[in-house]
């Protein structure tokens, strides 16, 4: 194929032009046909997920790139980008109960969350600062409107305000770690950077720490962690599965990509910024957690944690480092999709029940349910053979390589305080006297969890494909 | 000779026992009898198997043997499994144990029982595969995953404070095992895989080993567990199930012994040698301290659980003395221990079904209306003194004979140890057996049931089969330990003799 325009080929933008104008034309269809065709909007927009991420994988093997360097499709990129469909067509499957309701029967949830994915899709391929930043900030607004898309909700209304504030104050501080970067080097490619910034000078990395900074935000690393809570609490619950999943992926993505690919020659300065990072988001995921009533403010607290042990792999700025982030990811989607698909089963009377104290003698009310939450739980708490110990094992395997011997004890101490939490969890469901009982569980929220548990459960079989493929999707970056 | 993989269908089998149980649906009374029937034929044909695998072995091979190796992991890590003499006895120790845990479950557990049995039978899995596993991360894949059905079987079918127990019991095993687990990927770049054999003959260099060391002592410092680290399991004990308690002494304290005779020994050769000082004091400390500790216990199952550190110390002292009296001293006292604390714990569970209280000061004079049970429990109390004739003797013997040419002073030591048990444990028998019948709640008690004969006599059997004639034992364990003092005594001269030229 050979689609040009403007002398720039293209086929490897493909996927997204098609996302683009599905979405379009399902905004066509929802604006012109009014909010009955919600469900069907929704349904298309699962099926064009589907679509671009096959596209994706048909695209041709190698290393190509389009738009002077702009735009790059590796296999990093192509790793992540279907990771990130296919979070994203699994948080608008679990969302059909939440759109079904007459209140909110929003067809633009679904145009936003594609179009979000298609920021998240231009992000991972970032070969440059400017689409860096246009992948960025496509992908976040339309999360701010989604996260408010409990119109009638305060907190819903609430959390999509404080997410907006908050992010804006990071977008403004990428950009100006990002023109700092600019100005330093004379250049916005990731490959002209790498050139020009062979040692530190203050103004370069003043600008790094900046765009590190905005980058942090996106993936709620402390400190810039603090929206998380309260956004997770408010959002919907579908929402904040997508919050907790998607924008996660390609916010690591595209901080793997940076700094791995923009700063090699200056590891040293922005190795121990991460360090630091990833020190402080484990021990906060791991100790704030513990206090939590909530569980929805409980897994945000989870993956503040979570992304800490992610970043301990990518601190460690070796190829092994760049396997552990892709592997540490793939199986935190799948948890994280798992337990929200849980949280979501969560129901008495057709109210949702959000409480820790309400999963109280899950085990004997709904003994599946329980059994594969506690599975899901002792999984995010990194107990082998499931499939969260595999997950820890590659980041710390590449923390040790790199000899940040600190960095990794610190890391497996505060898992283990983390690993309280969790239990406390399975404590509820099975030591304690059951609360009620639970209704029957809707059949697509039942066969995410299926999906998710059984590659939980059973990770440790097929681990061996999934590491290859982390492994050359790791090399492509180097 | 067929090629089968004996060794794995040996760990599998318990797996797919729990995954029947799982399909055999329905809470009435038949299904629950159905879960129990299912468990316990489990079970037996695993120790069938297991049995083949001790016909098959060869004792005269120092390497390991029923060798299965499949491609994993992408580098370096395998699936890679295997039995020497170290491992097969524990091996052989765990499928033996475990019908009697099904069978001492049988009444006493009517909550639950699917669940029950299938956390059982996953353990087992579990338990055998960390004795059979030859590659680091396959060997903490199963080393780590007993927790998950240990924390459920002490916290959904314990005593009053199991909830307290359970947290404690997981927290702190897992908190030495993920040291061992860093250390593990520092030996995985030192050797540039996981497989054990390989490590065992890859030089690591000093520092290393040093901290790789300090980091798998932390963990199977508690899980042995040795004194300072020991609290958790005198509360595990006495809140678990009468068949945890069985479980958790008979087969997961062997775990630790089992770690540092397969990993800190041949691995580590000089800093084991330059801690052994350390191990001794502990385990000294140890025996003398939780002795005098089970002296003063109020609750059987607390004295019983005391009584285990004591005897793990002299297993941890054998296997450092680095003799081949002390490491073949050290193995036998395992599984020695595993049969007669067991069977200790499971007499225990005999008057706690009955009474349901493990006060030492509820019973007395048991012996009147009890006499078959007085008879068994006084054939464990004294292998647990370690009485000639007991196959509780043995082990201390060999382990006190091996020291003794290493230390002085800690076989000197360790052996007050031996005066004390027999304090503890007889003061113990004569409050619960002996004396006048006087208490009313125990008018009406009734002497062991059939289902209890057939769960304790043949333990009784192998503790007295294992005292005057303990050659089966130790010749399949011999040439296994031949070859690991050798080797570690070869390294550990080899240094000396290095240093002395300079």
């Amino acid at each position: 194929m050979s689609i040009t325009t403007a002398g720039y080929q293209l086929a490897p933008v493909l996927p997204e032009i098609v996302l683009a104008i599905g979405a379009m034309a399902l905004l066509m269809l929802g604006a012109y046909r009014g909010q009955g065709t919600t469900g069907a909007v929704t349904t298309l927009a699962v099926l064009l997920l589907i679509l671009v991420g096959v596209l994706e994988y048909t695209l041709p093997a190698g290393k190509q790139v389009t738009f002077g360097g702009s735009f790059i499709v590796d296999d990093f990129a192509r790793f992540m980008k279907i990771l990130a469909l296919v979070g994203s067509a699994v948080t608008l499957i679990l969302s059909t109960e939440f759109l079904a309701d007459a209140s909110r029967r929003i067809f633009e949830y679904a145009i936003l969350v594609l179009l979000s994915t298609l920021g998240m899709m231009v992000l991972i391929s970032a070969g440059d600062l400017i689409s860096l930043y246009l992948g960025l900030e496509l992908m976040s607004l339309a999360l701010y409107v989604v996260a408010a898309s409990n119109r009638d909700n305060a907190r819903s209304t609430e959390a999509g305000l404080k997410y907006f504030v908050l992010g804006a104050l990071s977008s403004g501080m990428l950009l100006y770690g990002a023109s700092l970067v600019y100005g330093f080097t004379g250049t916005v490619s990731f490959a002209g950077i790498a050139t020009a910034a062979t040692a530190a000078n203050v103004g370069l990395v003043f600008g790094l720490v900046f765009l590190l900074a905005g980058l942090c935000f996106k993936v709620s690393a402390v400190p810039f962690h603090m929206w998380t809570p309260d956004v997770y609490e408010g959002a919907p619950t579908p929402v904040t599965a997508f919050f907790a999943s998607a924008p996660k992926v390609a916010a690591l993505a595209v901080f793997t990509r940076v700094t791995l690919t923009a700063f090699p020659g200056i590891v040293s300065q922005w190795q121990q910024i991460l360090v630091f990072v990833a020190i402080a988001s484990m021990a906060l995921g791991s100790f704030a957690a513990i206090g939590q009533s909530n569980i929805k403010r409980l897994m945000a607290y989870s993956s503040i944690g979570h992304m800490g042990f992610a970043l301990v792999g990518l601190a460690s700025g070796t190829v092994e480092g760049a396997q552990g982030v892709l592997m540490y990811i793939v199986i935190y989607v799948a948890m994280t999709l798992g337990s929200f698909s849980i949280i979501l089963a969560m129901k008495r009377n057709g109210q949702a029940v959000e409480q820790i104290s309400d999963f109280a003698g899950l085990s004997r009310t709904n003994p599946l349910l329980a059994f594969m939450f506690a599975m899901l739980l002792f999984s995010l708490a990194g107990i082998p053979p499931l499939a969260g110990f595999f997950a820890k094992w590659y980041v710390f395997v590449a923390a040790i390589k790199a000899n940040l011997f600190t960095l990794a004890v610190i890391g497996v101490l505060s898992s283990v305080v983390g690993a309280y939490y969790y239990l406390a969890i399975v404590k509820t469901m099975y030591f304690d006297e059951p609360a009620g009982q639970v209704d029957p569980v809707r059949v697509e929220v039942k066969t995410v969890l299926a999906v998710a548990g059984l590659f939980n459960l059973l990770f440790a079989l097929f681990a061996g494909p999934v590491v290859s493929v982390a492994s050359a999707a790791a090399k492509s970056l180097f | 000779m067929t090629t089968w993989p004996i060794l794995s269908v040996t760990t599998f089998l318990p797996l797919v026992g729990a995954l029947i149980v799982y399909l055999s649906r329905g809470d009435d009374e038949a299904s629950r009898s159905n879960s129990r029937w299912i468990a316990l034929w489990t079970t037996i044909i695993t120790f069938a198997v297991s049995v083949i695998l001790v016909m098959r072995f060869d004792p005269g091979n120092a390497d390991f043997q029923f060798v299965e190796k499949s491609a994993w992991l992408a580098t370096g890590i395998t699936y890679h499994m295997g039995v020497d003499g170290i491992s097969l006895p524990l091996v052989i120790l765990t499928t033996a144990i475990m019908p009697f845990c099904i069978i001492a479950s049988w009444k006493a557990i009517s909550n639950r029982v699917r669940e029950y049995m299938m956390a059982f039978l996953i353990l087992e899995t579990l338990m055998i595969g960390t004795f059979s596993a030859l590659d680091l991360v396959l060997f903490y894949l199963f080393f780590e995953g007993g927790l998950i059905p240990m924390f459920l079987i002490i916290g959904v079918w314990g005593g009053p404070r199991r909830v307290y127990a359970s947290f404690k019991f997981f927290l702190y095993t897992l908190l030495g095992s993920v040291l061992m687990l860093l250390a593990i990927m520092a030996l995985y770049w030192n050797g540039g895989t996981t497989d054990i054999p390989t490590l065992m003959h890859t030089a690591v260099p000093r520092s290393l080993q040093t901290w790789a060391w300090l980091a798998f002592f932390a963990s199977f410092a508690v899980k042995m567990p040795m004194w300072p680290v020991h609290t958790w399991l005198p509360d595990a004990h006495v809140e678990a199930p009468t068949a945890g308690s069985v479980v958790l002494a008979a087969i997961l304290l062997k775990m630790g012994g089992y770690g540092f005779l397969r990993f800190s020994l041949p691995m580590f050769p000089l800093a084991s040698h330059d801690f052994a000082p350390l191990i001794f004091t502990l385990s000294v400390i140890a025996i003398i301290y939780t002795s005098l500790v089970a002296l003063m216990q109020e609750d059987m199952k607390k004295l019983i659980a005391y009584s285990s550190v004591a005897h793990m110390g002299f297993v941890t002292m054998g296997i450092f003395a680095g003799t081949m009296q002390g490491v073949a001293g050290g193995m036998f006292q395992m599984i020695s221990h595993g049969i007669v604390s067991g069977a200790l714990f499971l007499c225990v569970g005999v008057v706690y079904d009955r009474l349901h209280t493990r006060e030492i000061a509820a019973y007395g004079g048991l012996v009147n209306r009890m006499p078959l049970y007085a008879l068994t429990f006084m054939v464990f109390t004294m292998a647990n003194v370690g009485l000639p004739g007991t196959s509780g003797f043995v082990g201390e013997f060999m382990t006190l004979l091996g020291t003794f040419k290493v230390s002085i002073p800690t076989a000197f030591f360790a052996t007050t140890g031996v005066i004390l048990s027999a304090g503890y444990a007889l003061w113990l028998y004569r409050k619960v057996v002996f004396g006048a019948l006087v208490k009313p709640t125990l008018m009406s008690m009734k002497d062991l049931t059939l289902r209890e004969c057939v769960t304790l006599f043949p333990l009784i059997a192998l503790t007295i089969l294992f005292g005057v004639y303990p050659k089966p034992v130790l010749d399949m364990s011999a040439a296994s330990v031949q070859q690991l003092v050798n080797n570690y005594n070869t390294a550990v001269t080899a240094v000396k003799a290095a240093a002395l030229l300079q």
